[in-house]
C-alpha cells in the first residue's frame, strides 16, 4: 500500500486546463492586470451595454460599423505588433473574405442561420489565403520591410483583378461580381429564432453581437498571447536569430501568426459586408490599405489593448472629421502617422496608458 | 513584341531607379516614390506650358522633386534611420498628406501636355518615337549613375557611407550630408521619371500609385543593388510583361508580375543581386 515515492511532500495540485487558460488573461504581453484594470474594463463593457438605452439607433449602428474594423486592427496587431512582421495587406483577407461571404449567401440564402456558416466558411478562405501568402512570404526568409511591400502588391492586385470583374461572364452561381461597382444585396446576418430569423441590420441587435464578439476576441486574444505561442513570436520581433537557435521554427511561428492575423481581416471583412451589404473592390486599394496601419501605429501596436482603444478613438475621430471637411481628413491622417512615428513610437494610446500607470504608482508610493 | 519590350523595360527602369538607389543606398523602403514622380509630373506640365522646351522642363522637374526629397530627409526621415519599418509608415503618411493635398490645392485633374515627336510607321503598324526616346533615355540613366557611383567622388563616399558608415565617418566624411545628398538624388530620378512619363500620361494627383507596384515588385526582385540587381530585373520583368500583355491583355500582365515576385522571392531571398553575386564567389 505504501508508495515508495514520497520525495514530494506537497504535490501541487495540477491546475486544470481551464484554470491555465483563465490565468492567461493576465501575463507579460499584455498591459493592465489586478483588479483595478479588470473593474475599468467591467464598467467599460457596462456603459457599452447600456449605451443604447441613451442613443438613437443611428449612432448605435454607427458605434457597431466602428466595431467591424477593430477584428482587423487586433489581427493586424497581432502581426505587426507582437510578431514583427509589418503587413499592408490584411485589406485582401478582408476584401476576399467580404466577396465569399457575399458569393455564399447570394447563393445559398440566409434561411436556418445558413448565414452563419457563410462567415465561418469565409472566414475559412480568408484565412486559407493568408496561410498560402504567409507560407511563401516566411518560408521564402523575407524579412522586414519586403513583407510589407509583398503584402501591398497583393493587395492592389485583388483590387485590380476584382476592379475588372465588369459583365456577365463574372459570375459565381447567382453571384455577379460587378467590377467596379462591388457586389450588393447579399443578406445581413441572421439569428435564427422562433417565428421568425431576427436579421442583424445595422441597429441595436447588431450591436449587442458585436459587442460580444469583440469582448471574446479580444479576451481570447489576450489568452493566445500570454501562452508559450505569444512569448514565442514576442521573442521573434525581440531577435529572430536567437529564437532560431533556442529551437523554435519560426517560419511556422510567423505563418500562423499572419494566418491569425488574415483570419481577423476576414472576419471584419464578412462583418463589414454583412453590416452594409455590400463591397467594392476600393476596399482592398491603397487608401483602404492604409487605414488598418494608422489605427493600429497611433494606437499602439504592442499592445492589445492599446490597438482595440486606439482603433475605436481613431476611427470615431476620423469620421467626425470627415463630417466637418472630408478632403482634409486624409491630411490630418497622414499628418497624425508622420507625427507618431517621430514622437510616440509606441502609439498615443499605449503611452498614454503607460504614463497613467506611471503617475499611478508615484501617487501609492 | 520587341517594341512593347523596350517600353515596358524603360518604364520599369525608370520608375524604379529612384527607389532602387534609396533601398540600395539607404536601406529605406520609400513608399512616398509616387508622390515624387507626381511632384516631377506636375512640375514638368507646368514649365512646360509656359513655353520653355520640354527637355528643361522634365530637368526642372527632377530637380524639384530632388530638392523636396532633401526637404523630406532632413524633416522627416533623418530620424528614422534606426528604425527601417517606422520609416515605411512615416513615408506613407507623407504620402497621404501630398496625394490629398495636392487634389485640394490644385484640384482633381490638370490640364497635360501632348505626346511630343509624333510616330513612324514601319511596315504596318505605327511607333511612338517618344517611347523609343525613353528606352534610350532608360539605357543611358542607367550608365550615367555608374558613371556617378563607380567613377566620382561623390560615389565613392556614399558607397563608403553605406557599407560602414561608422569607419566613414571617422575619416571624416559627413555622413548625415551623404544620406540627405542621396535621399535627394533618389527623389528626383523619380521626378524624372515623373517628367518623362508626364506627356503621356493624365495628369491627376493620384498617377504615382501607377507606378508605385511596378517600381516596387522590380526593387524586390532586383534586391539591394541598382546595377546587378534592379536592371536584369527590369529586364526580365519586362519580358514576362510584355508577353503576358500581349497575349492574354493587361490584367495578366500584372498578375504574372505577381507570381513572378512571389517565386523570385521564394526561390532566391536576396533577389536577383544576391543570387548574381553569389555566382561571383
Amino acid at each position: 500500500m505504501s508508495d515508495p515515492v514520497i520525495s514530494e511532500p506537497n504535490p501541487a495540485p495540477y491546475p486544470s486546463a481551464l484554470a491555465i487558460w483563465l490565468a492567461r488573461l493576465e501575463g507579460p504581453q499584455t498591459m493592465g492586470r489586478g483588479p483595478g484594470f479588470w473593474v475599468a474594463m467591467a464598467l467599460l463593457l457596462l456603459a457599452a451595454c447600456i449605451f443604447p438605452a441613451f442613443s438613437n439607433d443611428f449612432t448605435v449602428g454607427n458605434i457597431a460599423y466602428f466595431m467591424v474594423w477593430t477584428f482587423m486592427a487586433m489581427g493586424l496587431g497581432v502581426v505587426w505588433g507582437y510578431c514583427g512582421s509589418l503587413s499592408f495587406g490584411q485589406t485582401a483577407f478582408f476584401g476576399l473574405a467580404g466577396y465569399a461571404y457575399g458569393v455564399i449567401t447570394i447563393n445559398l440564402g440566409s434561411s436556418f442561420g445558413l448565414t452563419w456558416l457563410a462567415l465561418f466558411l469565409a472566414v475559412l478562405i480568408g484565412t486559407g489565403f493568408a496561410l498560402l501568402i504567409g507560407y511563401f512570404m516566411f518560408y521564402g526568409r523575407i524579412k522586414g520591410v519586403f513583407i510589407g511591400i509583398v503584402t501591398l502588391s497583393v493587395t492592389l492586385v485583388l483590387e485590380t483583378f476584382m476592379a475588372q470583374t465588369a459583365g456577365p461572364q463574372w459570375r459565381i452561381g447567382d453571384a455577379r461580381l460587378n467590377g467596379f461597382n462591388g457586389m450588393s444585396g447579399m443578406p445581413p446576418l441572421t439569428i435564427p429564432w422562433f417565428g421568425g430569423d431576427i436579421l442583424l441590420y445595422a441597429g441595436a441587435t447588431l450591436y449587442y453581437v458585436l459587442v460580444g464578439m469583440v469582448v471574446l476576441c479580444y479576451l481570447g486574444l489576450r489568452m493566445i498571447l500570454n501562452a508559450p505561442f505569444g512569448n514565442v513570436l514576442v521573442a521573434i520581433r525581440e531577435n529572430p536569430e536567437r529564437t532560431e537557435m533556442l529551437g523554435y521554427d519560426i517560419r511556422l511561428y510567423q505563418t500562423l501568426a499572419f494566418g491569425l492575423g488574415g483570419a481577423l481581416a476576414a472576419l471584419s471583412g464578412v462583418l463589414y459586408t454583412a453590416w452594409g451589404q455590400y463591397i467594392t473592390p476600393s476596399s482592398m486599394g491603397l487608401t483602404a490599405a492604409a487605414l488598418p496601419i494608422v489605427w493600429v501605429a497611433v494606437g499602439g501596436r504592442r499592445d492589445i489593448t492599446a490597438t482595440l482603444l486606439g482603433t475605436l478613438i481613431v476611427i470615431a475621430g476620423f469620421q467626425y472629421l470627415t463630417i466637418y471637411g472630408s478632403q482634409y481628413a486624409l491630411v490630418v491622417m497622414g499628418a497624425l502617422l508622420v507625427f507618431t512615428v517621430l514622437v510616440t513610437p509606441d502609439g498615443l494610446v499605449a503611452t498614454a496608458i503607460t504614463q497613467i500607470g506611471k503617475i499611478k504608482e508615484r501617487t501609492l508610493r | 513584341m520587341i517594341y512593347q519590350f523596350g517600353d515596358a523595360f524603360a518604364f520599369l527602369v525608370l520608375s524604379c531607379a529612384g527607389l532602387a538607389v534609396i533601398f540600395g543606398m539607404m536601406g529605406i523602403i520609400n513608399l512616398a516614390h509616387g508622390e515624387f514622380i507626381m511632384c516631377g509630373a506636375y512640375v514638368t506640365a507646368t514649365v512646360a506650358r509656359a513655353g520653355v522646351p520640354l527637355p528643361l522642363a522634365i530637368l526642372s522637374g527632377a530637380v524639384v522633386a530632388g530638392l523636396v526629397g532633401m526637404l523630406v530627409e532632413r524633416v522627416v526621415i533623418r530620424h528614422l534611420y534606426h528604425r527601417p519599418l517606422d520609416s515605411i509608415i512615416a513615408t506613407w503618411g507623407i504620402s497621404l498628406i501630398a496625394t490629398q493635398g495636392v487634389l485640394i490645392l490644385l484640384g482633381p485633374t490638370m490640364a497635360g501636355i501632348g505626346t511630343p515627336l509624333g510616330s513612324m510607321a514601319i511596315g504596318e503598324r505605327s511607333y511612338s518615337i517618344y517611347r523609343l526616346v525613353l528606352f534610350a533615355t532608360a539605357v543611358g540613366l542607367l550608365g550615367a549613375l555608374y558613371v556617378l557611383f563607380y567613377r566620382t567622388r561623390y560615389g565613392v563616399i556614399a558607397r563608403a557611407t553605406i557599407q560602414k558608415p561608422d569607419m566613414a565617418r571617422a575619416l571624416g566624411v559627413d555622413t548625415r550630408r551623404i544620406y540627405g545628398w542621396t535621399f535627394g538624388l533618389g527623389a528626383g530620378l523619380a521626378g524624372l521619371a515623373g517628367g518623362l512619363y508626364a506627356p503621356t500620361m493624365t495628369m491627376v494627383p493620384t498617377m504615382g500609385a501607377t507606378f508605385i507596384v511596378e517600381s516596387f515588385v522590380t526593387v524586390v526582385v532586383g534586391g539591394a543593388d541598382i546595377f546587378v540587381g534592379a536592371a536584369p530585373a527590369a529586364a526580365i520583368l519586362a519580358i514576362i510583361k510584355a508577353g503576358l500583355t500581349a497575349w492574354y491583355g493587361q490584367l495578366f500582365g500584372q498578375i504574372g508580375l505577381l507570381i513572378a515576385v512571389i517565386v523570385v522571392i521564394r526561390v532566391m531571398p536576396g533577389g536577383l543581386s544576391a543570387f548574381l553575386k553569389g555566382f561571383q564567389k
